[in-house]
């Protein structure tokens, strides 16, 4: 490896004075002759990136090559249980396969979907609610306002699981049993019902964090617009349909692709709730799929590509998402 | 509302007549807002009654839902096994906080103890780590131009959008193969791994070092390694203090993946062993009381510090 390095520009008969003045100018003027770098041999840049790039390497970039690799291959018990030998096989695409077939593992995408198409909009609409509201001036206690909402943000979503755990569990909950004494009740552990259980714990964790997004973003728009629409004749209400909303809305999308990708992922609390309730079954979302065939079911090759599945699919999401924000940014910048 | 008569100094025209029919300047006394439009600007349109109480109302829920919930933790932590399922979720029986927390930090020779120190030491030690080896990265990344930059910034983009969960099976698989299953470096090590960290660093970087100071430092003949850890490393302290943060909220809730890498109980954070108890609270009535009781002891920090920063 040749440890070279571009510090100062060729042009310059001493180094130190033009140096900085070739630090301001990131790229050459155009129309400017190409520069050519002058290289000094220090190994330094090589030496401050060095433990990123070895860490990222091996903990990133090569799990996901023998996640993709292993996903290929298969492995065959000759024998009779622990006393066999193992051989590893190279299977195709039959892992692939095996999980396309996998009944449960397919319903659960559609159950993440199911849970992302009812969850995030509302998790996102209460988080836009209360940064609106906190930001408008109907509302004089702000500092409050923001602690009661964000409040559960110090709470990790492991511990917030157990805790709703313990609300949604008749016998302990407050809330089943004060329904119970008014004649109501309420199962939120039933088949039917538990996806929004575990829906409801999400929400109450992270309606805070996306507030906050959202509630930085308004704080950016400039406030003379306000003024001008006040002038107008606009209302509080008016001005945050018509006006804070569209600003806003690189946030909000920002919000919304984070909680997709969030959606995909959910992991945390179903896996929870699964110790009060046996309707969270052992694949109720792809995570857990993969997690419960790579560690339960010992089948880590179907679990790489299970794995990868689920890499894929987050993937065209994401990628979705943000072509739907780039579309909706060029509309807004053309009108 | 609109009958108010403002006391406050109006700082123009303008603003004195608009406060006095909209009474905002009660509303600017009252509340003290610095940033809202009406102080700025003196202006402000009518509030009507109804829509304070709409609000009053709004939040009052919001109360209800977000902070209720953690008090109930409370409430549910003074009570043993029997009264958990006897008595009113909200009702006192016996306060037994203090006996529960001794029976938490006892049962088995103290093992909760030993997760809290687990975590800190994931979390705590683990993010000075993350932080350091991403400010490096990113101090790098601003200051030298050199072969594979530009491969580094890809790749650190393009890995933004790799869901943690969705690498954690992956890494798995690979520290099992490196013999790295049920260990602490197990779970640390993939860990210091963070992007979006680098990212931050290299803004930061980018706003808070001047490169004419870093010649200057050159020029007094400090060494490269020298000239980050004594002059830019500070120049570049709040974003480490924001890295450190994010990468501590994140492992602190972190559970998939010391979940995967660890069978030893001695080796649990301690998010694993309360799920670990809670899943035996079926069988085990006490480990019902120690799994919430244990809950709301490690949010008690948790809370305390996020408390004390907003103010």
């Amino acid at each position: 490896m040749t440890a070279t390095t571009r510090l100062a520009n060729p042009e310059s008969p001493s180094g130190s004075v033009s140096s900085v003045k070739s630090f301001n100018t990131a790229k050459p003027i155009q129309g400017a002759p190409e520069r050519k770098p002058r290289y000094r041999s220090t190994p330094a840049p090589y030496l401050f990136v060095a433990p990123f790039v070895l860490l990222f390497v091996v903990f990133m970039l090569a799990p996901m090559v023998v996640a993709i690799y292993q996903s290929f291959f298969t492995v065959k018990r000759s024998g009779l249980g622990f006393t066999g030998g193992r051989q590893t096989l190279f299977a195709g695409i039959s892992n692939y396969l095996t999980a396309f077939h996998d009944h449960e593992f397919m319903t659960s995408f559609l159950r993440v979907l199911m849970f992302g198409v009812i969850q995030v909009p509302i998790m996102i609409g209460l988080s836009l609610v209360f940064a609106l509201l906190i930001d408008s001036t109907l509302v004089k206690f702000k500092k409050t306002a923001q602690i009661i909402v964000f409040l559960p943000y110090s709470v990790p979503v492991v511990v917030a699981a157990i805790m709703w755990g313990f609300l949604y569990q008749p016998g302990v909950s407050p809330i089943v049993k004060g329904l119970k004494s008014i004649g109501v009740t309420v199962s939120f552990l039933s088949p039917q019902t538990v996806l929004w259980s575990v829906g409801n714990v999400t929400t109450w964790c992270w309606v805070g964090v996306n507030m906050v997004i959202i509630f930085a973003g308004l704080q950016s728009i400039p406030q003379d617009i306000y003024e001008a629409a006040r002038i107008d004749g606009a209302g509080e209400f008016r001005i945050a349909w018509s006006i804070k909303i569209p600003m806003v809305m690189p946030s909000l999308m920002l919000t919304v692709l984070f909680s997709i990708i969030g959606t995909i992922q959910l992991f945390n609390e179903p896996s929870v709730l699964q110790s009060i309730t046996g309707n969270v079954t052992a694949k109720y979302t792809p995570a857990m799929a993969v997690v419960n065939v790579t560690s339960q079911q010992n089948n880590q090759n179907l679990g790489a590509a299970m794995a990868v599945i689920t890499a894929l699919i987050t993937l065209v999401l994401s990628l979705i998402v943000s072509a739907i924000q780039q579309a909706a940014a060029k509309k807004e910048a053309r009108s | 509302m609109s009958a108010a008569v403002s006391q406050t100094q109006p700082r123009d025209l303008k603003a004195m007549r608009v406060t006095k029919e909209t009474g905002a300047g009660v509303l600017r006394r009252k509340t003290g807002l610095r940033r809202s439009a009406q102080v700025k600007h003196g202006m402000a349109i009518k509030v009507s009654l109804w829509s304070r109480i709409l609000v009053w109302v709004v939040f009052i829920v919001a109360f209800f839902y977000f902070v209720v919930p953690a008090l109930w933790l409370f409430v549910a932590a003074t009570k043993n096994a029997g009264e958990l399922y006897t008595t009113g979720g909200f009702e006192f029986a016996h306060f037994r906080l203090w006996e529960n927390i001794r029976n938490l930090f006892t049962y088995r020779g103290g093992i909760f103890a030993r997760w809290i120190l687990n975590s800190v030491i994931y979390s705590g030690f683990g993010s000075v780590i993350t932080a350091l080896v991403s400010a490096m990265c990113g101090y790098a990344l601003y200051v030298y131009e050199f072969r594979g930059k530009k491969i580094i910034m890809g790749a650190l983009m393009a890995s933004l959008l790799i869901p943690a969960t969705v690498i954690a099976q992956p890494v798995y698989l690979l520290l099992i193969q490196l013999g790295l299953g049920n260990t602490m470096a197990g779970v640390l090590l993939p860990s210091f791994v963070y992007p979006f960290g680098v990212m931050l660093c290299y803004i930061t970087a980018q706003s808070s070092v001047p490169k004419e100071i870093i010649e200057a430092a050159r020029i007094d003949g400090a060494g490269e390694f020298r000239t980050f850890f004594r002059i830019s490393m500070p120049m570049m302290m709040t974003g480490l203090a924001t890295v450190f943060l994010f990468a501590f909220m994140q492992s602190w809730n972190s559970y998939m993946m010391p979940l995967m890498v660890l069978d030893d109980p001695n080796l649990y954070p301690v998010t694993v062993g309360l799920v670990d108890w809670r899943n035996q609270s079926s069988s085990v009535a006490a480990l019902g009381t120690l799994t919430i009781t244990g809950a709301f002891v490690s949010i008690i920090p948790l809370i305390l510090i996020f408390l004390a920063t907003q103010k």
